[in-house]
């Protein structure tokens, strides 16, 4: 079975999906680090890293553009980067408003829509937009093609497919349609709107207040020179996030809700069309395989060893604690391999520490990288 | 037009913000925020809460918003949706879904039946009702708003002693509980005006909610928790009552020991060394969840309580009953 190296090879685009808290933000930078180290030039896109994990990385007076991370603060940890590592933290905000400027007509229109307070709100907080701002800024560093390899960390969302619908609701809300039917009063549309129309106008403008509507108004005005064009380049965005070159890997940890999410996710990339890579569990609970054999007399011999029976009672216990969480996670996995029909699921261990260092990006790296069998061995501590 | 505001005792009025209460106990609260980013175990604290609460007798509802209905699984209970549905005894539970609380608002707005239903239908008014920043949210903060009313705004409307909110995932610092404020400030005429002012005074008053934030013994959740509590503070002016450490891991060993299964993992082959790693492991991660909770204790405001790690294959409602010990 591949490790991350083979699924990605030949890849330009790797985007990591999941629902929040399952180390979506660790993994991406560890498959960036390890492809870099494999020789590509690789820029791993991330939303909301770990404080010290930004710090480690040099993130810290990050803006919206990419920065090499010093491929000295890897060898220290024993990786030796071949090729270039890039990372970037990505602004929702700036990257709408890099946007809005590069789709207008001239200086007055951009301004227009910067100075909207409704522009304002949808491009810091209307869900979605951080999502389409996330594929947009891909889709511009693809363009400019600059790197081998483009790792996204898509932004933490409660579920994991708002990520894949966003891009849809936003452009479907600047285009504005209905609203500009009923914008122009005169016109023949609003005839065929008819008297349903101006109701709903009148009640949404008595409940919401006038300024609001008149914000909104001014809104899709400013907007309009804009639309065709935002509409031409969120297509493209889509046939990029399609394109065979491009990779979607699900992360996800190792209980009954995340794996369910991860089965939930996988469905819709499959019924969207995207092309899905494998499947990455974090925080795993390895099994040891010795104990189905020496079980029973386990807590016997600890003691015998230890010379301590207070100690072999409690190493024995947590041993129990630990084998049940691995027979469930070992479970679940095995349903995930079979809702999502691969073979692919790479198991990353729950280490000792959690991860927000390069130390720890390095020893997940040798588990995202390494075969099945050889991921095995590491965890026993054999290898 | 019938605004929320209109009629009955109010549960409101309040001073703006109100800091200086004698400190209630979170479950003496009317409406308590169970919040904190993905994945740290939200709803079962919530769940937790809602099950003690419900055992010291008072009737009480745990609200999921827009969610997959997590909790009302946990109750091995068919999907509630946007119904109060109880779940035990004094234990009810709802799905808030925003576009359901939008039409059970307009409902309550507009008297004329006929007007309604072309508004139901009408594309243009969902679409408005889509396209305005922060409506959803702000109408789903309202239906939290309506639960907690001893006078029910809705037909034959349950009266609860406490509702409890699972909110959402904080993805971006405190977006769902400043929805009312920043509402406010946009809307600057109307009845959303209004009721915006009054939902945000509603989430500013100490006396009668509660917000508690949960986190994990990891960097990541630390530093979020700390930080979310500073944006509640500073821009919703929330002072938080409670962080809730979650999954925090039993100290099985103490530093001689774990130097003792050391010594065993690298004497020894098969199930002792198995077990003797696994007991190291717990070792190493008990003391880092240690190091992570002082952070936490020292980085917040608000008295931190532990729970447990529970070793359960699959933390469903025994696992949240064990909390509910535990989180009062």
């Amino acid at each position: 079975m591949p490790g991350v190296g083979e699924i990605l090879d030949g890849k330009d685009i790797c985007i990591c999906a999941g629902s929040g808290g399952v180390g979506k933000t660790t993994t991406s930078a560890a498959i960036a680090a390890g492809m870099a180290a494999r020789g590509l030039k690789v820029c791993v896109l991330t939303i909301d890293p770990a404080k010290r994990l930004a710090d480690s990385l040099g993130l810290k007076e990050l803006g919206n553009e990419a920065k090499q991370v010093d491929p000295a603060l890897f060898e220290q940890q024993g990786v030796e980067i071949q090729g270039e590592l890039w990372a970037m933290m990505l602004d929702a905000k700036a990257t709408f408003d890099e946007l809005v400027a590069r789709q207008a007509p001239d200086e007055e229109a951009r301004d227009r829509v910067l100075d909207n307070r409704i522009y304002q709100q949808i491009s810091s907080a209307l869900a979605g937009s951080q999502e389409y701002m996330a594929m947009e800024k891909l889709f511009e560093l693809h363009s400019e093609g600059q790197f081998d390899l483009l790792v996204l960390d898509t932004p933490p969302t409660r579920n994991a497919l708002d990520f894949l619908d966003a891009p849809k609701r936003l452009t479907q809300f600047i285009e504005g349609r209905s609203l500009r039917v009923f914008m122009k009063p005169t016109g023949l549309a609003a005839k065929v709107a008819g008297r349903g129309a101006s109701v709903a106008l009148s009640v949404f403008k008595r409940i919401v207040g006038f300024d609001l509507l008149a914000d909104l108004a001014e809104f899709f005005n400013a907007f309009s020179g804009m639309v065709d064009g935002f509409q031409a380049r969120a297509k493209r965005v889509n046939s990029l996030l399609s394109d065979p070159h491009t990779c979607f890997l699900v992360v996800c940890g190792p209980q009954g809700e995340p794996v369910d999410e991860a089965v939930y996710f996988h469905r819709k990339l499959v019924e969207a069309k995207l092309p899905f890579g494998g499947v990455i569990v974090n925080k795993v609970h390895y099994p040891a395989e010795e104990l189905r054999d020496e079980g029973a007399e386990l807590a016997a011999s600890l003691e015998e060893k230890l010379g301590d029976a207070d100690l072999a009672a409690r190493v024995a216990e947590n041993f129990a604690d630990y084998q049940a969480l691995a027979e469930r996670d070992a479970r679940n996995i095995k349903r995930l391999a079979r809702e999502l029909r691969t073979r692919g699921v790479i198991r990353v261990p729950i280490l000792d520490e959690d991860v927000h260092d390069l130390a720890g990006l390095a020893e997940i790296n040798r588990y995202l990288f390494a075969s099945n069998e050889e991921r095995i061995e590491i965890a026993a501590g054999r290898a | 037009m019938r605004g929320y505001s209109h009629g009955g005792p109010l549960f409101l009025p309040v001073p703006e913000i109100a800091r200086n209460y004698p400190v209630t106990d979170l479950l003496d609260k009317r409406l308590v925020f169970v919040t904190g980013k993905g994945g740290v175990g939200k709803t079962t604290v919530a769940v937790a809460l809602g099950l003690r609460a419900a055992a010291e007798g008072k009737r009480t509802i745990v609200c999921e918003i827009a969610a997959q209905e997590n909790a009302s699984r946990m109750f091995a209970h068919t999907e509630v949706g946007f119904h109060e549905v109880e779940m035990e005894e004094n234990l009810w539970s709802i799905s808030i879904d925003p576009d359901e609380s939008m039409r059970e608002y307009v409902l309550l707005q507009l008297k004329v039946r006929a007007i309604r239903d072309m508004l139901f239908r009408s594309r243009i008014f969902n679409y408005l009702a889509a396209a305005t920043p922060g409506l959803k949210e702000l109408v789903t903060i309202g239906k939290i708003w309506e639960l907690a009313q001893l006078d029910r705004k809705v037909k034959q409307g349950r009266k609860y002693d406490l509702v409890i909110v699972d909110a959402p995932a904080t993805g971006h610092g405190i977006g769902f509980l400043q929805t009312p404020r920043t509402f406010a400030n946009i809307a600057r005429v109307g009845p959303i005006h209004s009721q915006a002012q009054q939902l945000d005074r509603l989430i500013t008053d100490k006396k009668h909610t509660g917000v508690a934030i949960v986190s994990l013994p990891e960097e990541m959740p630390v530093n979020e928790s700390a930080s979310l509590e500073a944006d509640l503070r500073d821009e919703v002016g929330v002072a938080v009552d409670r962080v809730y450490m979650n999954g925090l891991y039993p100290e099985r060993f103490s530093n001689e020991e774990a130097g003792r299964l050391a010594a065993l993992a690298d004497a020894e082959s098969g199930a002792a060394r198995a077990a003797a790693r696994a007991g190291l492991s717990e070792h190493n991660r008990a003391r880092s969840q240690r190091s992570q909770l002082a952070r936490l204790r020292r980085r917040v405001e608000a008295p931190v309580k532990t729970l447990p790690f529970l070793f359960e294959p699959d933390l469903g409602l025994e696992g949240a009953r064990e909390l509910s010990q535990r989180v009062g």
